[in-house]
């Protein structure tokens, strides 16, 4: 894994996102509603994702990293903008070629109180991805998979016929990582996926997706807020602020040579239990909250709480690129950063 | 895949689910009906009210068989005569057995109230759907709709449709039915809305589920519980609804055997015979006591979070 | 038989929780310290039977200290709480046996009306969530107001001054504006500044903070955690912190008291529990944090599920999921053992509910 990420930027992205663009619309009336105004959740978001690597994405509530998981599964409709999915774009796909897509690309969701059908058994759950699939998996054949599938997260295989309310967290969310295995796909979109579960089990379930990746070759995008964990299983990194993306990089340019503001703000208020990292590190507390998506500021999104702000930054957007002080450099600051003062901060000791 | 070993680092020594339901680990699993008719009785009162229920079936179809007298038949010669060996509860004004009559009554009241809660079920399932569903212009239509008939007091809505259609059976039924749907459709629509947002719904759409099977296999039987439960609740109500319109002279017919007409002739006899309105009301009473234990029994049962 | 033998354990263990906790503060002095919870037992009664909760907890908290409360959900922690503030959701739970001791008073033994007068005024509670702790129908300036209107007799001008005043002091900007607002025109930090703003409000001798940061966002939790910190010290409150999460809490509390299926398991100093714990459980919890500043193998993961309070396994909660358990771990339940240092020199407020605490912590 370590090998093939240094090497992400020869090979060709499983998935290219460009440009993604998601406004709800705000409306009035009572019974013909007419539109004054939208909530900017994902205001034109780029990455790629490549084979076999897994991409974390963190930011704070109402950044709209939940927003661009349903924008890559379809489950939202995008305003604007593309997804290409080897090549081909996704957003404007329907019926049959969206069912074909979706075999590939699969999610696995945050609650795990509420992404089960209570009415539903485990192995009913399970099964009814082959139901709408039915040329994965032949029908006679079906019970099998699921045992299979079962079988692949632990500590499930006896309770095929148990509902979801008999499990704990962190065994249902196994079982949403088992659905999301059964189509084989390639790509999993992971909203939060452990954010709901106790401590102990949250490592549980991380590695055991670790090892899934492993053995199937998956593509991982992780949505997260906690910066612990992304680092702990991504290759690569992207922070997200009120709809944009506003750094990223590899775990190592994004955790210990941040040049965004934001991410050195985000880093330094992490709480982490180690006094010594406690101790050594810089505190940045930035003041005042996220401003709503529905009116954000102008120029740079983060001005409002930044402290560096100058007068540019609320004129001109700065673009996600490698600064052009880092450009050219054999530096790991020099990595996409949408800041006009960018400048490398090292808040965690290295 | 089948070679895949289970991880010994993840792997549960005792995979014991933390709020297991089943007595132990074992396997062997109740069915989904099992549970629910497990957690059923197990609520006494559920049990009461499900007997008293059967009972009433029971009385509605098999009862004109046991009856000792023709609900009709006058005897001019033995008016108003106290419950005795002969009349368990005695005559009428007119000399009609009261006994029989209530056993006829039963029929009455349990088909006026089935049919018309089937109805307004029926109805209001349908609209309270394509409201849920379709959201945008026809959730708003619908439930405007809703409003208008909710803005009606129930009775007063009643009594001008009968009053328009005459008195009879059927048009209790309409009545009843048309200005009970709109509650049934604002339960289902408000249970659909918050449904179709959880993950599980997402779930099925990331897998590329239809339309149709993600709202019949998840968001219709998730739904559809507080309707079952109003449904059951309101059976009861509809029988005070009908018995309420005969009362006020807006039913049944008069010489229709109802619980509502007998009341309406005993109040002239308040004091003086009571068990004139005394056996009436209690069937009443008991009839929607036994649908609102069933209902509440109900409610409990199918909430699969509820254990 | 076994809870006769627990509560055995519990009372001829020689020394109790809060004696371990109070050597810390006290130095071994008499001061009584502001709230000793002392062997506390609550039960819930279910459908399925008796879940104990909390199975003898022990604790103290002295004035200007802040104790923090670590466990994972079901661990008790919370519950603990609602039974010192006495609002318990009874039925179902029933507080089945200990003490309360707020300034050397059994408050259990109060009665309703005594403690309703303690709440609020004496001690008073943050909530995780704060949006549902706020009253949606009312101004935040109304809601603030009340405090000093029902408890101090306040009129409604002097009580709107006040509450502009806490709003200052909790550092909502532009306090005297916003004091007509309502709880859903704040964002999420600030209806939190608000919520401690009504804690504070009769300047209370404890407060209890239930998981006070965790709804917010990471770059809001430190400044509403700094805030807390600094009220706390400003008056001199008793601070009880109730979290999951080690890495919130540590740069404010003095101390940690872990808890596991309704015990403590471990107490400890802050600074001193993440360098070497004593008891295997918070050893296992620390090492399945993934760390910031690096990155790391495989994560350590406990294995198994907490246990079903239904059905505590019998000996020590933690066995079954237990690296180093042995057979007396299954069958006796470990008592909260001072902690010392290997030639017997003491660690003031330490404790470990673990056989071998020694092998823990020294090996």
């Amino acid at each position: 894994m370590a090998e093939l990420s240094k090497t992400t930027t020869e090979r060709e992205p499983i998935l290219q996102v460009r440009n993604l663009v998601k406004h709800f619309p705000l409306t009035q009336g009572i019974l013909f509603k007419k539109q004054v105004g939208a909530v900017k959740a994902v205001d034109g978001v780029s990455f790629d994702l490549y084979q076999g690597e897994t991409l974390g994405i963190v930011g704070e509530s109402g950044c709209g990293k939940s927003t661009v998981a349903k924008l890559l599964m379809n489950l939202e409709r995008a305003t604007a903008g593309e997804v290409f999915y080897k090549g081909q774009d996704i957003t404007k796909l329907s019926g049959r070629a969206l069912k074909a897509v979706r075999r590939n690309i699969q999610m696995v969701f945050q609650d795990p109180y509420t992404s089960l059908n209570p009415r539903m058994t485990v192995g009913d759950i399970i099964g009814e991805t082959f139901e709408i699939h039915p040329e994965v998996a032949p029908k006679g054949d079906r019970r099998r998979k699921v045992q299979e599938l079962l079988d692949v997260v632990p500590d499930l295989g006896l309770y095929i016929n148990r509902y979801p309310h008999q499990f704990s967290g962190g065994q249902r969310q196994r079982i949403g990582i088992a659905r999301g295995l059964a189509l084989n796909p390639e790509i999993i979109i992971c909203d939060e996926p452990v954010s709901a579960l106790d401590v102990s089990v949250q490592a549980q379930v991380i590695n055991l997706m670790e090892k899934l990746q492993d053995e199937f070759n998956l593509s991982y995008i992780f949505i997260a807020h906690d910066l612990s964990i992304v680092r702990h299983i991504s290759d690569r990194v992207g922070v997200m602020y009120l709809g944009k993306m506003a750094e990223i990089g590899t775990d190592a340019q994004i955790y210990d040579h941040p040049t965004h503001p934001y991410t050195q703000a985000l880093l330094s208020a992490v709480p982490v239990p180690d006094p010594e990292v406690r101790e050594s590190r810089e505190r940045i507390i930035l003041t005042g909250d996220v401003p709503s998506p529905a009116n954000p500021p102008s120029g740079c999104r983060f001005r409002t709480r930044c402290w560096k702000a100058q007068d540019k930054c609320s004129t001109e957007e700065p673009l996600l690129a490698v600064p052009e002080r880092f450009k050219g450099q054999d530096t790991l600051a020099a990595h996409d950063s949408a800041c006009h003062f960018a400048e490398e901060k090292a808040i965690l000791a290295v | 895949m089948s070679e895949l070993v289970k991880s010994p680092a993840i792997g549960d020594e005792s995979p014991v689910p933390a709020t297991s339901a089943a007595p132990e680990a074992t396997p062997k699993q109740l069915t989904q009906w099992g549970e629910i008719r497990h957690r059923f009785v197990q609520n006494k009162l559920a049990v009461v009210g499900l007997v008293i229920i059967t009972l009433l079936f029971i009385t509605a179809v098999f009862g004109n068989m046991f009856t000792p007298y023709d609900p009709g038949a006058q005897d001019l010669e033995n008016t108003l005569a106290s419950p005795n060996a002969a009349h368990w509860m005695g005559t009428d004004a007119l000399g009609r057995d009261m006994f029989s009559r209530l056993i006829a009554g039963t029929r009455v009241a349990m088909f006026v109230g089935l049919a018309s809660i089937f109805f307004a079920v029926l109805i209001g399932v349908a609209l309270g759907a394509i409201a849920g569903y379709f959201a945008g212009f026809a959730d708003t239509l619908v439930m405007r709709i809703a409003d208008v008939f909710l803005a009606f007091p129930l009775m007063i809505g009643a009594v001008v449709i009968i009053l328009v259609t005459g008195r009879g059976i059927t048009p209790v039924i309409i009545s009843l039915a048309v200005f009970s749907w709109a509650t049934v459709s604002r339960l289902l629509r408000s249970s659909i809305l918050s449904v179709r947002e959880m993950d599980y719904v997402h779930a099925a759409k990331a897998l590329g589920a239809s339309g149709g099977r993600i709202v019949r296999t998840h968001i219709l039987p998730n739904s559809l519980t507080p309707v079952l439960v109003y449904a059951t609740f309101n059976v009861g109500t509809t029988i005070i609804g009908v018995a309420a319109l005969s009362f006020l002279g807006a039913g049944v017919p008069v010489d229709v055997p109802e619980w509502g007409n007998m009341l309406a002739a005993g109040q002239a006899f308040i004091g003086v015979h009571d068990y004139l309105w005394l056996y009436p009301s209690a069937f009443v009473v008991v009839t929607v006591l036994g649908f609102a234990f069933v209902g509440d029994g109900l409610r409990d049962a199918l909430d699969p979070k509820l254990r | 038989m076994l809870r006769d033998n627990i509560s055995k354990q519990d009372e001829g263990g020689g020394v109790t929780t809060s004696e371990i906790l109070s050597v810390a503060e006290t130095g071994g002095g008499t001061a009584v310290p502001l709230l000793e919870v002392d062997n506390l037992q609550v039960e819930f009664k279910t459908r399925d039977g008796v879940a104990k909760a909390v199975n003898g907890v022990s604790y103290s908290v002295s004035a200007g200290e802040t104790l923090a409360v670590l466990g994972e959900s079901g661990s008790g922690k919370s519950v603990t709480a609602q039974a010192i503030m006495g609002i318990l959701d009874s039925p179902p739970g029933r507080i089945a046996g200990g003490e309360v001791r707020f300034h050397g008073r059994d408050i259990l033994k109060m009665s309703d009306e005594e403690r309703r007068k303690l709440r609020g005024d004496k001690m008073a509670m943050i909530f995780q969530d704060a949006l549902s702790s706020l009253n949606p129908v009312y101004s935040v300036g109304d809601q603030l107001g009340e405090m000093f209107r029902v408890h101090r007799g306040m009129s409604k001008k002097d009580s709107k001054a006040k509450a502009i005043e806490l709003m200052d002091r909790v550092k909502i900007p532009a306090a005297k504006a916003r004091v007509g607002d309502y709880p859903h025109q704040f964002s999420g930090g600030m209806r939190q500044r608000i919520m401690i703003a009504m804690a504070l409000a009769l300047e209370p001798d404890l407060i209890i903070a239930d998981e006070p940061t965790t709804a917010l966002d990471v770059t809001v939790q430190a400044q509403v955690m700094d805030l807390l910190a600094e009220l706390q010290r400003e008056m001199n409150m008793g601070l009880i912190l109730i979290t999951h999460d080690l890495g919130v809490v540590a740069d404010v509390a003095d101390k940690i008291a872990v808890m596991y299926a309704g015990r403590i398991v471990e107490t400890a100093p802050v600074h001193e529990i993440y360098k070497r714990p004593s008891h295997p459980y918070t050893r296992g919890l620390l090492d399945s944090i993934p760390r910031l500043d690096q990155k790391g193998q495989e994560l350590y993961a406990i294995k198994g599920l907490p246990p079903n309070l239904l059905r505590i396994p019998t000996g020590c909660a933690f066995s079954p999921r237990c690296p180093k358990v042995q057979d007396i771990c299954r069958t006796e339940i470990p008592v909260l053992h001072p902690v010392t240092e290997q030639d017997g020199t003491e660690l003031p407020g330490r404790g470990s509910a673990c056989h071998f605490w020694k092998d823990q912590i020294h090996g």
